[in-house]
């Protein structure tokens, strides 16, 4: 494959990037949405140019280096890229999303002053995303990895004036801290023993490497050790329990870049290192159990969370936590392929909903409560329909995308025998109970049932907006820029896992880009009871998932739409159980009360002894005082009196030449 | 006429001894003196005594310098200086013992260890109990060393004149005093002065008559 | 007969005097300037007593560099001292303490 092509897939939205951001007041916004969008456009073209001719025309895998940086005692820190059947699909899924997110900005920021600013961040994430799954080599993979991250902080922060905003960025800001503090460990554990950045020596070293221990907490394995701190970082950055608490509050960013970032890539970044990694991964049981026990618990605690939320965003912000914890319990599962598959289709259909809930946003003028929506679908039919394809994917339903790849998760986490796996079937199996629960109540809350928003407006006069105090105020359809990429979504949402799925899970595409061991691959075990994508949905039908789902539609149709006082007398009866959902499981408590006040502590400690007493005090002034005190006692030597110095001198004179006598 | 038999030996050594004593004497006289104007004549009567030493192991043209450059002009040069600045003698002679013992402390520690390297370890193979060997009646100090130092030390006494000459130069500078409103000439200025300091041509225009 | 041991022992005496003038002498830089003469002097009998002992008149030549530098060191010495006892009218060695920082 042609080296440059490659090349000018990420740095065509980097000069844009660039362009936008130092020009962009000046070019204009016209210009500027127009330079970003192409930029994209052609990253996008070119991705899926790729994809074809690695899939349909036969063409080998990449991999190599384009730019060296430097050479350093025998480690070439350099930029090379590794294009195979899976960061191909990765980079058409991530350029296919931007762009749906590029047009779909034009109409939301639409009266923004940061304008071309944001145009500017969301083209840079797209190159920042693109190097990050198109690496070769750990040190560009990090460089992405950090790169995306300070865009999301960006964002997540775009609205600088807001102070919500700054402390949710600075929150990401730091939880992700703590998880590349792992992925650095990770990358530094293998680099120790290979000696080198590259994948191909790490992965081809996998296996000696699991031979060896490290003299670490009384001696583990190393790769397990290596492979947990990797996924330390993927749990930072893909939102994993205990690390996840960063996602509900990016929120606070634009919607455009909540479907962007915080749904469809830079969160599943951690869900794609991990399958890139799965060379490695693969020979440490260990790991990939405590991959699978995270992420089972992600997929079920999180989802319960997004069932009390009233924020229409952070309701999808908690299903893409538990989204993100299928992918991760996949993972676990060795199930690599359909992590990547669920990757995939979830990009679109958590895209789709989080993009039709910025068109919900833009009809209520900046109202994301749920409690002030309701029947809405008769006025944004668009929004509500496209809306109810992401929701009946996310829910599994047969023959939309989510179930190909849900469907497939849940049954592989169920064949497998790792430790914890027994555990995390019942987390994912009723995890599709919850799932349901919180996208119906979602649906029904916003676009059906009484049309609440009329007498809250009212009641809420003296909200930001004052034009809402004119009484009710019907919402409208968003504009074409809006819903376009909605439908663009919708379409993928619907389909791509009917069409997809037997080459993606079933039909080997991945090839050597995934390593599966043979005792741990379940996915070839489904394979053998597969026989179509059809019979596959007429069997989920009756599968327990779809059971499950049902019920939980059942479920929210009875409390949130039917008789919404039973949801009220729930929350009364069972206040306890609330207030821990609503306290999101203390663990923001936790991490504010105990963890940064035991940071503060240390930190107010080692200022007042170590920094103020230790070193101010011994150190720097101790020795100035002592200093100071020698010289005063020095001092009475130097009278400044030329005949004390002819003193000093004589008598040394004196003394030497008696040493001399005694000793010559 | 040289001494050159036993008795003139003798005669030599008597003669060394006692303006060996005259010279210590006089060195104690300079630094224990109560008036510097009787220090300064301690010291010229020390170098006088010097001067005469040298004579009698042989050093003639350096005793003579001794005494004419010494005595005649640095020891006047002192006296002068003594005698021009207006010291306050009372005030001079206090707090004379508070260092004392330790200055003869330190003396006493010289002498010891100095006699000490003489005696006790000999200098290098050099016999320190031999006389000194007279030279022939015909030797002439102030030729021999005329000789080196025209020859082989030309240069250094070349230098020694320069440095003689800036002496010279630096007391004068330091010395000079510059009374500011004194009328003096300079001539360099007057020699290099040019028309334009000296004459102004100042253009007057013609009224115009009213 | 004079011996090489009868003149250093008198160096040494005349030097350890003036070491001793040095220390003594708290009130006149003249003094100083003195016993600095006195300590050449000592310095210039041994000069005197080697070369004569050595038949090498090396040891004279400089005898009569040091009367050069001394002659020159006495007379920079009691110009600076005349201007010392013009700004402060004192040549009291007590009075000379402006090294002291």
């Amino acid at each position: 494959m042609n080296p440059h092509l490659l090349i000018a897939i990420p740095l065509a939205p980097l000069i844009a990037a660039v362009i936008a951001g130092l020009a962009g007041h000046r070019i204009g916004r016209v210009a500027t949405h127009t330079l970003t969008i192409t930029g994209v456009a052609i990253a996008c073209g070119l991705s899926l140019y790729v994809l074809k001719q690695m899939y349909w025309g036969g063409v080998g895998t990449f991999n190599g280096p384009v730019y060296t940086w430097l050479v350093s005692d025998g480690v070439h820190i350099q930029v090379g890229f590794l294009i195979d059947r899976l960061s191909v699909l990765m980079m058409s899924v991530v350029t296919f999303v931007s762009l749906c997110v590029h047009v779909y900005t034009i109409g939301y920021m639409s009266d923004d002053p940061g304008y071309t600013r944001f145009f500017s961040y969301i083209s840079l994430f797209t190159f920042a995303m693109l190097m990050l799954v198109m690496a070769n080599n750990f040190m560009q993979l990090f460089f992405g990895w950090e790169a995306v991250g300070m865009v999301s902080y960006l964002l997540i922060g775009f609205w600088y004036t807001r102070p919500s905003a700054i402390f949710a960025n600075l929150k990401a800001f730091i939880v992700n801290r703590v998880g590349d503090f792992g992925f650095i460990l990770g990358i530094a554990a293998l680099f120790s023993y290979t000696h080198s950045l590259s994948y191909t020596t790490a992965f081809a070293a996998a296996p000696h490497i699991a031979q060896q221990t490290l003299p670490v907490f009384g001696g583990v394995n190393a790769l397990t050790l290596a492979c947990v701190c990797l996924f330390i970082g993927a749990m930072g950055k893909s939102a994993q329990v205990p690390l996840h608490v960063w996602l509900p509050d990016s929120m606070e960013g634009p919607t455009p870049i909540s479907a962007l970032i915080h749904a469809a890539t830079m969160v599943t970044a951690g869900i794609f290192m991990v399958a890139r990694m799965s060379p490695l991964f693969e020979y440490s049981n260990a790991a990939l159990s405590f991959v699978l026990v995270i992420g089972a618990t992600t997929a079920f605690f999180m989802g319960i969370l997004g069932v009390v939320n009233n924020d229409i965003k952070r309701v999808i912000a908690y299903s893409t936590l538990s989204q993100l914890g299928y992918m991760t319990a996949a993972l676990g599962a060795s199930a690599y392929s359909a992590a990547i598959f669920h990757l995939m289709t979830h990009a679109f259909f958590k895209a789709l909903l989080f993009l039709a809930a910025g068109s919900v946003i833009i009809g209520m003028h900046h109202e994301q409560d749920m409690r002030k929506m309701g029947g809405l679908g008769k006025y944004m039919p668009i929004t509500a329909i496209t809306c109810w394809i992401g929701g009946l994917a996310l829910v599994a339903t047969p023959f939309f995308s989510g179930f190909y790849s849900k469907d497939a998760i849940i049954e592989a986490v169920g064949l497998s025998h790792r430790w914890g796996s027994t555990y995390a079937y019942w987390c994912v199996l009723f995890g599709s109970f919850i799932t349901s629960l919180y996208t119906f109540r979602l649906l029904f809350m916003t676009f059906h049932g009484e049309e609440r928003f009329r007498h809250a407006a009212a009641a809420h006069g003296h909200d930001e907006h004052g034009h809402e105090a004119h009484g009710a105020h019907e919402p409208r359809e968003s504009p074409l820029v809006v819903t376009l990429p909605l439908i663009a979504l919708a379409i993928p949402s619907l389909v791509i896992g009917y069409l997809t799925v037997g080459t993606v899970l079933y039909g080997n595409y991945f090839g050597s880009a995934i390593m599966v061991r043979p005792q741990n691959d379940v996915l070839a075990q489904m394979a053998a009871g597969y026989h179509g994508p059809l019979r596959l949905a007429l069997e989920g039908l009756v599968g327990w998932p779809f059971l499950f789902a049902l019920a939980g539609f059942a479920t929210a149709w009875l409390f949130f739409l039917r008789r919404p006082d039973l949801a009220d007398a729930a929350a009364v009866k069972f206040a306890w159980l609330k207030r821990i959902l609503d306290q999101k499981f203390y663990f923001d408590w936790f991490n504010e009360q105990v963890i940064a006040r035991l940071g503060r502590g240390l930190g107010t400690g080692l200022w007042k002894v170590g920094d103020q007493g230790v070193i101010d005090g011994a150190l720097v002034n101790g020795t100035a005082a002592s200093v100071g005190w020698f010289g005063g006692v020095v001092r009475r030597v130097q009278s400044g009196y030329l005949y004390s110095y002819a003193f000093w001198i004589v008598i040394g004179l004196a003394a030497l030449l008696g040493w001399f006598l005694v000793h010559a | 006429m040289r001494p050159t038999g036993e008795a003139e030996a003798v005669l030599v050594q008597i003669l060394f001894y006692l303006f060996a004593t005259l010279l210590v004497a006089g060195a104690l006289g300079v630094i224990s003196a109560r008036n510097p104007v009787y220090s300064v004549l301690f010291l010229v009567f020390s170098f006088i005594n010097s001067a005469a030493i040298w004579l009698l192991v042989e050093a003639e043209f350096l005793a003579i310098v001794l005494v004419l450059v010494y005595v005649g002009a640095v020891m006047v040069l002192f006296l002068f200086v003594v005698m021009m600045l207006d010291i306050n003698l009372a005030e001079i002679r206090q707090g004379f013992t508070r260092f004392a013992w330790l200055g003869w402390i330190t003396a006493a520690a010289l002498i010891v260890e100095i006699v000490g390297v003489i005696w006790r370890h000999g200098l290098g193979g050099v016999d320190v109990g031999r006389g000194f060997v007279s030279e022939p009646a015909n030797y002439s100090n102030t030729l021999a060393l005329g000789r080196v130092l025209y020859t082989r030390y030309a240069y250094p006494f070349e230098l020694a004149a320069v440095l003689l000459v800036v002496a010279i130069v630096a007391a004068i500078a330091l010395t000079l005093r510059r009374r500011p409103g004194m009328k003096v000439q300079d001539v360099s200025r007057q020699v290099a002065v040019r028309a334009e300091e000296r004459l102004r041509v100042v253009k007057v225009s013609a009224e115009k008559r009213s | 007969m004079i011996t090489l041991a009868d003149l250093l022992t008198l160096s040494a005496i005349l030097f350890a005097l003036a070491v001793a003038g040095i220390f003594l002498n708290r009130k006149n830089v003249i003094l100083l300037l003195m016993c600095v003469e006195l300590l050449l002097l000592a310095a210039n009998f041994n000069f005197i007593a080697f070369s004569r002992m050595l038949g090498d008149l090396t040891g004279q030549v400089f005898v009569f560099f040091v009367l050069t530098v001394a002659a020159a060191e006495s007379a920079i010495g009691l110009a600076i001292l005349v201007v010392l006892f013009r700004e402060r009218r004192s040549i009291s060695v007590e009075d000379l303490n402006t090294l002291k920082g």
